[in-house]
């Protein structure tokens, strides 16, 4: 039943393993980092719940005095330590409201500028860390991750740091009250520590489980409801609701484990806490009896269990936010821990903006594998050069070099004679403009879309563009012309007519250097026509390279480069190429055949 | 999208699940039993400690000190052990059904036609399958025992501390209302900053996904800081919610901390003028104080209480939107015996609640043969070879196999009939094995090799674990060519009569096309096809070529034929005929 996922390597978005990994070096770094410059607020905090707890603890202690001295001294004492309670009272609403209000706003700033550092690191990141991190994990960092410690900073921040000081100001209160009936009701203490260590060892293993469970269960939703047409031209459903329903019971029972060790703890602390008020009345009888304490000292005995119980209660809940919270932060601070590897240059230099293009010495590749193998070649301004090649020659990483998505291991890419290093981002990607068969369209209007390639770009600019690619008669079509909403990831226009917006797009921009990779090959014949057309307004005084699998798209070239395993092994006017009859005369046969 | 339903109807939708408690009833009485029982026992042990106080201690009778003592461990224990019981057995109750409801839902969303999930997206289901759910949960589960609970200790513990002083009993009754008319209020305040709160994260998460999803985008332009400049204006706006919801709860929490106190100080200063004048005795107080604390708890969390209430309510319409959607695709009575695979489409029209997409449109593919549908972007070639295995309907006409219609076959029937390849192959995060047999989970390993063979998709085997290998989203990720021969291999491997195949744009480099071409030609050879074709390579793997134009079938004949006399024709096909200016 388990082996219908198959296998795969590991997934590196393990959990940590224990409470102990949770706060590690990086992550009580990132975390210091964040607190540092609310030091100020965090004193007055820690001066304000001292405060309040203060104020809160004195008031049992106040009820004994009132029935051992105010009952016996009638109504001017009582009046007076009555007084005593309601300003007890009011000190601990007001502390506790300021508490509440201050901390609440530290733990927004702070984690406004978590998102903030998060978004802005991701962003500067290179193309290539994004390749191997993908954006789901993107998005899981920045969302659920994030609000894992916001709700830690809301309500978990709030419910230790009470918790903790009631604890120990309850037992510092039962001692001065008196020394033995204290130490007789602190007694259960080593035994709810241990108690409370046997918690969290548990809620940790069922906290894991809970959360492998319900990954896989959501991976199998999701799959099979944004695959519902393959599982039901297949008649999948059966075998999806089998493993919906596996999956389903071992989620459910992680829920029921973690229940169960919160339906063990929480009694248990009720048992010793009731233990212990059963002991302490006895005991505490036994020495009122003896006349050795008074019953007011019982009392307030009793109200102090009270307080000193029902926080241990809230421990259990907020265990899991704080576990999460901790497996949060480890993951951020992984991620802002990555640098990027290509980063800008110290002292920027300045461009010509004409567009030539040279590799010197240029060599690529990955840990394992070499994808560029020493490359000298110029590509001089204005000209239109179509690469081609089979999948994996490396076209696509010429592509990315030039447009420096990556850098390369040895030699320099030039454009104008300046090494790419050497420009700042405004100033390069002002220059170089990628246009992949990934025409990514944002939510907004198709005007906004075209302005990506200029902000601010007046709307008869942006007309203009589109006008200039072959796409103002579609969009004018469109209900709402430039103004009309592109939908979700663009999904209300076809593949075609996203590629047109994206051509647009790069056009606006205006660009010395574009680059075209596969992008024309998601369109029909038709529209790949019009593109077609279009490409040679687009392309007029400037320099281009264009990436394609079918050779129509070629067919506009100044100039072909055949790559083969990271090497250029043809080079030449296209015309030159195929009455030389070498690799790219073949392969313009086979397209030639292809056709009807 | 979701209707704003108005709370009877929500109350109602809640009501409708009850059935979902009928198998758990036995355990659910019994808990109910222990949670009162528990009640019962919190508030005796004040009591005991009175009857200490004015009893063995005013009287210094150490004698009836310890069997009072006694007492209270005993009941201390027992409401531990209640407590222990209502909390287990209510933990099999809720997962119950909670997994219940969940197994049902995701069973009817399979059967929900292809109209209902192009219009839902999967992540509003999901959030309807997860977090509705432990919704509904959490309120079975704990608020409506909670609330019952509550109402009972309220009632229970006045009418105690009337009964007990009845002027304090009154001071404290009368403190109570101050407390739920904020409590109700603040709770409905609070929720609404909550929901906001909730509405603008997911704003800003729409954003993050954006920008995680546009990386490439965003860097070739170099706009990083655009997209930045957005999303801080959303994250401060978050913040700015944020902050108001911090603010509110700051005044909400002191203030139920305030009045309790209050109370405390003046039922301490009345009440020990009435012990100093002899009409309370000093237990009486003790007690009198303890039990009033007693009080703030479920008083403080009737308005969280009734929140989740509403929130439970608003969840099980949302669930309930769902469940109460009909399948509108449900089989017929009559199975295939030994079919030919003799499809025609008849009349057949199709339109979308907006449009007409299809009408009119005649084509008989005879037994074997294949024909090619050829048409514009948005000519309608997918949603026509959508009627065949019925992913969608007809609305007018019907679509015949060996001369039934197929709405009067069984689904299991018609859909083991027809098998189908989509322009982009669907594959799942799972083993090769498994995202090639599908529905087909008893294939033999034979089966299974054949298919990969007919597909030219043998490279499984060479994936580093096999056809155990992971593949999909979360495990190895293939080419584009390597992804459709796995999709053609699944769909021939239930050797189906009707092979429907959508023909993918995306460009292959040559020898991949070749590869891809080949199988195609292999699949085809034996089966009745149809094909819907971008490129005249894929045109000519057809016997005759159907050109689909404003909504119909406007001609049929050999691609030869119809490249001679069919201008509209070369043009969506004829590539090399770019003859500009």
């Amino acid at each position: 039943m388990t082996d219908w996922r198959g296998v795969a390597a590991e997934q590196k978005d393990d959990l940590p393993t224990s409470v102990t990994d949770l706060l590690r070096t990086r992550s009580r770094d990132l975390l210091t980092d964040l607190l540092t410059p609310h030091r100020r607020n965090i004193v007055a905090l820690v001066a304000i719940i001292v405060a309040s707890s203060a104020a809160g603890l004195s008031i049992p202690y106040l009820v004994k005095v009132g029935i051992d001295y105010g009952i016996p001294h009638g109504t001017g004492t009582l009046l007076v330590i009555v007084g005593a309670v309601l300003v007890a009272a009011l000190i601990q609403a007001y502390t506790r409201r300021a508490f509440l209000a201050l901390s609440g706003r530290v733990g927004q700033d702070i984690l406004l500028e978590l998102r903030r550092r998060v978004f802005r690191h991701f962003q500067r990141l290179s193309l290539a860390f994004h390749e191997k991190y993908t954006s789901g994990r993107v998005i899981s960092r920045l969302t659920s991750d994030v609000e894992a410690i916001g709700e830690l900073l809301e309500s978990g921040f709030d419910g230790l740091v009470t918790a903790v000081l009631t604890l120990v100001g309850t037992a510092f209160m039962l001692l001065v009250l008196d020394v033995h009936l204290g130490l007789a009701a602190l007694v259960p203490i080593p035994f709810l520590l241990l108690f409370t260590r046997w918690f969290r060892r548990q809620s940790s293993i069922a906290y894991r489980r809970t959360r492998e469970t319900v990954a896989l269960l959501i991976v199998h939703f999701v799959e099979s409801m944004t695959g519902i047409r393959a599982a039901q031209t297949f008649r999948r459903e059966p075998r999806n609701q089998e493993i919906f329903e596996t999956l389903n019971g071992d989620y459910g029972g992680a829920n029921m484990r973690t229940m169960h060790v919160i339906s063990i703890f929480m009694p248990g602390v009720k048992l010793i806490g009731n233990v212990t008020v059963a002991a302490v009345l006895l005991y505490g009888g036994w020495l009122a009896i003896q006349h050795e304490v008074t019953v007011g000292v019982l009392a307030a005995f009793l109200l102090y269990l009270r307080q000193f119980y029902e926080p241990m209660q809230e421990i259990s809940q907020f265990y899991n936010t704080l576990q999460s919270a901790g497996a949060a932060l480890e993951k951020l601070s992984g991620v802002l821990e990555e640098r990027p590897e290509v980063a800008e240059p110290d002292e920027p230099q300045a461009v010509a903006g004409r567009g030539q293009v040279r590799f010197d010495g240029v060599e690529f590749g990955y840990t394992d594998l070499q994808v560029i193998e020493r490359l000298d070649l110029t590509i001089s301004a204005g000209q239109t050069v179509a690469v081609v090649g089979a999948t994996g020659a490396g076209k696509t990483t010429l592509a990315k070099l030039i447009s420096r998505f990556y850098d390369p291991v040895v030699g320099r890419v030039l454009l104008d004679g300046v090494d790419l290093r050497d420009l700042d981002e405004p100033t390069l990607r002002g220059a170089v403009v990628m246009v992949t068969q990934e025409n990514f369209l944002f939510s907004g209007t198709i005007a906004d879309n075209i302005r990506i390639g200029r902000p601010g770009a007046p709307l008869t600019d942006v007309m203009a563009a589109a006008a200039a690619v072959g796409a103002h008669d579609f969009i004018m079509s469109l209900p709402g012309g430039y103004d009309a909403e592109v939908g979700k990831r663009g999904g209300r226009m076809s593949a075609g007519q996203r590629q047109l917006v994206a051509f647009a797009r790069a056009f606006l921009a205006d660009p010395a250097v574009l680059i075209l990779d596969e992008a024309t090959s998601s369109l029909d014949v038709p529209s790949e026509r019009l593109v077609q057309r279009a490409l040679r307004t687009v392309l007029a005084g400037r320099t281009a390279m264009i990436i394609a699998h079918r050779l129509s798209t070629v067919e506009i070239a100044d100039r072909v480069l055949v790559v083969e395993g990271g090497r250029i092994v043809e080079d030449g006017p296209p015309h030159d190429l195929i009455s030389e009859g070498g690799r790219y005369a073949g392969l313009h046969d086979a397209w030639q055949a292809s056709l009807a | 999208m979701p209707p704003d339903n108005s709370r009877s109807s929500s109350s109602r939708s809640l009501w409708r699940l009850r059935h979902y408690l009928r198998p758990h009833l036995a355990s659910l009485v019994f808990t109910w039993l222990a949670a009162v029982a528990g009640i019962a026992a919190t508030i005796v042990i004040p009591l005991v400690s009175k009857e200490i106080i004015d009893g063995p201690i005013a009287r210094s009778d150490l004698g009836a000190l310890v069997p009072l003592g006694l007492l209270a461990l005993g009941l201390g224990v027992a409401e531990a052990l209640l407590t222990f019981i209502r909390r287990w057995g209510q933990t099999g109750v809720v997962i119950g059904v909670e997994t219940a409801i969940r197994d049902d839902l995701y069973r009817h969303l399979q059967r929900l036609p292809m109209s209902f999930h192009d219009e839902w997206q999967s992540g509003q289901l999901l959030s309807r399958a997860t977090t509705d759910l432990s919704t509904i949960r959490r309120f079975f589960g704990f608020g409506l025992l909670f609330l019952v609970m509550n109402v009972l200790q309220l009632t229970t513990v006045t009418g105690l501390l009337l009964h007990m002083y009845w002027p304090l009993g009154l001071l404290v009754a009368a403190s109570a209302v101050p407390i739920t008319i904020v409590t109700l209020r603040f709770e409905r305040r609070f929720m609404k900053a909550a929901r906001q709160v909730q509405d603008e994260q997911g704003d800003l998460a729409t954003i993050v996904e954006e920008s995680a999803l546009g990386i490439r985008t965003i860097k070739a332009f170099g706009r990083g800081g655009h997209v930045f400049d957005r999303f801080d204006g959303k994250a401060g706006e978050v913040y700015r919610t944020s902050m108001k919801k911090v603010r509110l709860a700051s005044r909400f929490f002191t203030f139920l901390e305030v009045i309790p106190n209050a109370t405390l100080a003046l039922v301490l200063l009345l009440g020990a003028l009435a012990v100093g004048g002899g009409s309370l005795s000093l237990g009486t107080l003790v007690a009198f104080t303890t039990l009033m604390l007693q009080l703030v708890w479920p008083i403080a969390s009737l308005g969280y209480i009734i929140a989740m209430g509403q929130e439970a309510m608003t969840s099980a319409d949302r669930v309930l939107e769902v469940m109460d959607t009909p399948p509108a695709i449900v089989g017929g009575e009559l199975v295939l015996d030994r079919p030919r695979g003799h499809l025609r489409f008849e009349g057949v029209g199709f339109e979308f609640p907006s449009r007409q997409v299809l009408s009119d449109v005649w084509l008989d593919v005879r037994p074997g043969e294949t024909v090619a549908v050829v048409g514009a972007t948005g000519s309608g070639k997918t949603t026509l070879t959508a009627l065949v295995p019925r992913l969608a309907d007809v609305s007018a006409g019907r679509v015949t196999i060996d001369g039934l219609d197929v709405r009067d076959l069984t689904l299991e029937s018609l859909r083991q009939t027809v098998a189908t390849a989509f322009e982009e192959p669907t594959l799942f995060s799972m083993s090769v094995r498994e995202n090639i047999t599908l529905g087909h989970h008893e294939a033999t390993e034979a089966q299974v090799e054949t298919a990969l063979e007919i597909a030219q998709a043998t490279f499984a085997y060479d994936l580093p674990w096999g056809l155990d290998t992971r593949i999909g989203e979360q495990g190895m990720s293939l080419s584009g060519g390597q992804r459709q021969r796995l999709a053609l291999a699944r769909a021939i491997l239930g050797q189906p009569r009707i092979l429907v195949l959508d023909d993918t744009l995306s460009a292959l480099d040559v020898e991949t096309e070749a590869l891809v071409e080949e199988a195609l030609r292999r699949v085809l050879a034996d089966v009745t096809g149809i094909v819907v074709a971008h490129r005249a390579s894929t045109v000519l793997l057809a016997d005759r070529v159907a050109l689909l134009a404003g909504g119909t079938v406007t001609h049929v004949g050999t691609h030869h034929e119809l490249l001679a006399g069919v201008p509209e024709y070369r043009e969506l096909l004829a590539a090399e005929e770019v003859s500009v200016d």
